[in-house]
């Protein structure tokens, strides 16, 4: 049978087990929009207020689910706007795939309305891209799509559909065979001298340390992580993505590391011996002045992207393949260990650590966002899917909302996207909806993509919305106490009424100004199947710490003061 | 590992798909690093989808490495192999015009052909076409030679390399045009439809 390019396109995400996509309709994606309503009962289509929502929302999706999140935009403007999310999936390897309209074949590069090189735009922020010129090549080209996105690194692919192929007819053939690339053949497992290198170093270690990153989880690689740390009492520490990758309240779990990270996890970077970095890639907020940087200590590096290995820390043993089979073949050959004094040394450092926790201050009257996040966690019983934004109240949750399962903390790592975390919490409830969402943002980025409150009431997604609120930039405020002799420009806000926004659009509220009313506010939201927003009015110029200023040695923090010392 | 650019060559040779975009694509990786590409060639192949491209740029072997790696990455670039360490033959052709217009020249341009794998492709009254291949290291000792008669106006194609030898660059790429056309044959010829 005869299919039109645009019903092509709904058949192929069938056929790749999409059930939802988030979009925006406009001119040149038109047929494909007139050709969802046949598809409506098996293809729910999610109406964005912004198409940068969309590609949130589809990247939310992705991290939540492992799968691969789909967003739709037509030409120009709509394509433009999924600019921020695509970079943002790629930096964070979020398997998504961008469908967008583009202007009729015989327009294209006459500047036409709505005309964008979205291909050329596209082309360093996604980790492929298309433009189909044939709709015989469309069902072909989605596979395709679809298979980059999800497998070795993940990551965002798009594919340009101009009008005229969207209403061409072609014979709709699915592919029913594997697809094969030969320009594309991810990693997977390791040689067998490069597994031996790797055990010798393990062997001959004395102060060893796992860095795990959010490479553990996209392998589904969490138990051989656990059984590798278990079996040689070698500590962990996680990345920001990595949180997750081990329960954080496991005895060997030493915390985050890098900018913000625990003191502790950073002390025993510099001084251990042997790095195991497990799909992490070394960014510059982990490791600080690379020059500096674990000096004393041999790597291990693998990662499933051969182009991260000695990308910005030489490995002594780099090894390109997928985490788990890797692992898998690494576990049976290796021996038991106990590193007591290494482990008892860093006891030592947690310790001084735990004296300086924020919960442990008296502020009376005052409430700080570490308070509001620990009482979250606490009402969650720690098992919430936490999506944040980007700031202080992001490094805040890190710190302070210890996460026991994988994928259950979804934030913007690599590219730090301000309005991330409310629409890809709205894409997260759709692939998770059984999982309690927590958006947990701040007043500026909030500000963002708070559009989308419409699409969360529009569709009644049942995420909870926390607004932790300073009337700042709160971390470019501290940047500025810190590095620019306080001069807070262009960093204090003046915002609207966030309650009142969210009666606007119809979302239950609650505005929570002291401490002993946040149980209340979190079981109403808890209460509530639908969108629920509450806004906490923090205390202003809140600090972040530990903090490695940016390009600092790792070990030259700035230590959070002791109660009685600030 | 910031590495200082150094003043070395790296010749790098890539088999692509010859599809719309690859260029880009390859080019772009250089241009976000801010590296200047001395010379690109790409061509055809004896397989119809595959092109071939030798790249010639200014990079320590740290940085070329990284290149390697990252052009690997692109989902058009079938194989990626850095030739400098390899036995392998490079040529490059210059097109040079040069002033022709007294005995004097015309004598000195058809004395230095002679002398390297040069030959006069042109000759009006004023001016004189000489095609060169070599090296590149040839073709420039070439150019200085001829430079004191005149150069008009000079072109060259870049490097082209191939390594020398039984160890193969190839591919039995087939692009996705004609794997549809296949499946579009196959499906007609059984008459199934789906």
């Amino acid at each position: 049978m005869k299919l039109k390019g645009s019903e092509i396109i709904m058949e192929s995400l069938l056929r790749e087990g999409v059930d939802v996509m988030f979009g925006y309709p406009g001119g040149a994606i038109l047929p494909t929009y007139d050709a969802m309503s046949q598809y409506e009962d098996r293809l729910h289509h999610v109406l964005v207020r912004h198409e940068q929502g969309a590609s949130h929302m589809a990247d939310g999706y992705a991290r939540a689910t492992g799968k691969v999140g789909v967003c739709i935009a037509t030409s120009g403007p709509g394509a433009t706007n999924l600019v921020t999310g695509l970079a943002t999936a790629m930096m964070d390897s979020s398997p998504i795939v961008a469908i967008t309209g583009q202007v009729p074949i015989p327009a294209i590069g006459s500047d036409a309305f709505q005309e964008t090189d979205v291909t050329g735009v596209t082309l360093p922020i996604t980790k492929h891209n298309y433009l189909v010129t044939d709709v015989r090549e469309l069902a072909y080209t989605i596979k395709e799509a679809f298979h980059i996105a999800r497998t070795g690194r993940p990551g965002p692919v798009l594919v340009d559909v101009p009008k005229d192929v969207q209403n061409a007819e072609a014979e709709f053939i699915w592919p029913e065979a594997a697809i094969e690339l030969p320009g594309y053949d991810p990693p997977s497992s390791a040689r067998d001298y490069e597994i031996d290198a790797a055990l010798r170093l393990i062997a001959e270690a004395e102060r060893p340390i796992i860095l795990a990153g959010h490479g553990i989880m996209m392998s589904g690689a969490m138990n051989e992580l656990r059984e590798l740390a278990e079996r040689t009492q070698i500590p962990v520490s996680l990345t920001l993505l990595g949180k997750g990758a081990m329960p954080e309240e496991h005895p060997l779990v030493i915390g985050m590391m890098g900018m913000h990270g625990e003191a502790s996890s950073n002390l025993a970077i510099q001084e251990a011996d042997l790095l195991i970095a497990l799909g992490m890639r070394f960014d510059d907020r982990v490791t600080g002045n690379l020059k500096t940087y674990a000096q004393n200590a041999k790597k291990i590096h693998i990662d499933i992207d051969r182009s991260e290995i000695n990308k910005n820390v030489r490995a002594d043993v780099g090894i390109a393949g997928d985490l788990k089979t890797v692992l898998t073949q690494l576990l049976p050959k290796l021996e038991g260990k106990s590193h007591q004094a290494w482990i008892g040394q860093i006891r030592d450092w947690l310790e001084d650590s735990s004296e300086r926790d924020i919960l442990n201050y008296e502020t009376p009257g005052i409430l700080l966002t570490a308070q509001v996040v620990n009482d979250i966690w606490k009402l969650t019983g720690g098992d919430a899917i936490t999506v944040t934004d980007v700031g202080q109240h992001q490094m805040l949750e890190a710190q302070y909302y210890p996460h026991q399962r994988p994928s259950t903390l979804l934030t913007s790592g690599g590219l730090g996207t301000m309005g991330f975390g409310f629409p890809a919490a709205i894409g997260a409830k759709f692939g998770q909806p059984d999982e309690d969402i927590w958006a947990i943002v701040g007043d500026g980025g909030f500000q963002m993509t708070l559009c989308e409150m419409a699409t969360a009431a529009q569709e009644n997604v049942n995420v909870n919305i926390a607004i932790i609120n300073n009337n700042f930039l709160g971390m470019v405020r501290q940047w500025q106490e810190l590095f620019f002799e306080k001069r807070y420009q262009a960093t204090p806000m003046v915002n609207p009424d966030f309650c009142k926004l969210a009666d606007a659009y119809g979302i239950p509220n609650r505005c929570v100004t002291q401490r002993d009313e946040i149980e209340d506010a979190v079981r109403f939201a808890q209460s509530i199947d639908g969108p629920t927003l509450i806004e906490f009015v923090v205390e202003k110029e809140e600090m972040v710490y530990p903090m490695v200023p940016a390009g600092a040695d790792l070990h030259d923090m700035k230590r959070r003061p002791k109660p009685g010392e600030a | 590992m910031a590495e200082a650019k150094i003043d070395s060559k790296v010749t790098v040779v890539a088999l692509v798909e010859n599809e719309p975009g690859v260029l880009n694509r390859i080019a772009s990786l250089f241009r976000r690093r801010a590296f200047n590409i001395d010379s690109l060639t790409v061509g055809r192949t004896h397989r119809p989808h595959i092109s071939r491209m030798t790249i010639r740029v200014e990079a320590g072997p740290e940085y070329a490495r990284k290149i390697a790696t990252n052009l690997q990455k692109l989902v058009n670039v079938i194989d990626v192999r850095i030739i400098d360490n390899e036995p392998h033959v490079e040529r490059d052709l210059a097109l040079i015009k040069v002033r022709n217009d007294d005995a004097d020249s015309r004598n000195t341009i058809t004395e230095i052909c002679d002398r390297y794998p040069a030959r006069i492709v042109d000759v009006g009254p004023k001016v004189a076409i000489i095609e060169m291949v070599g090296t590149e290291e040839i073709i420039e000792e070439f150019i200085e030679l001829v430079r004191p008669i005149g150069i008009v106006e000079m072109i060259r194609t870049g490097v082209v390399s191939m390594g020398r030898g039984t160890r193969i660059h190839d591919t039995n790429f087939i692009n996705r045009r004609a794997l549809v056309e296949a499946a579009e044959k196959a499906r007609s010829g059984n008459g199934r439809l789906v």
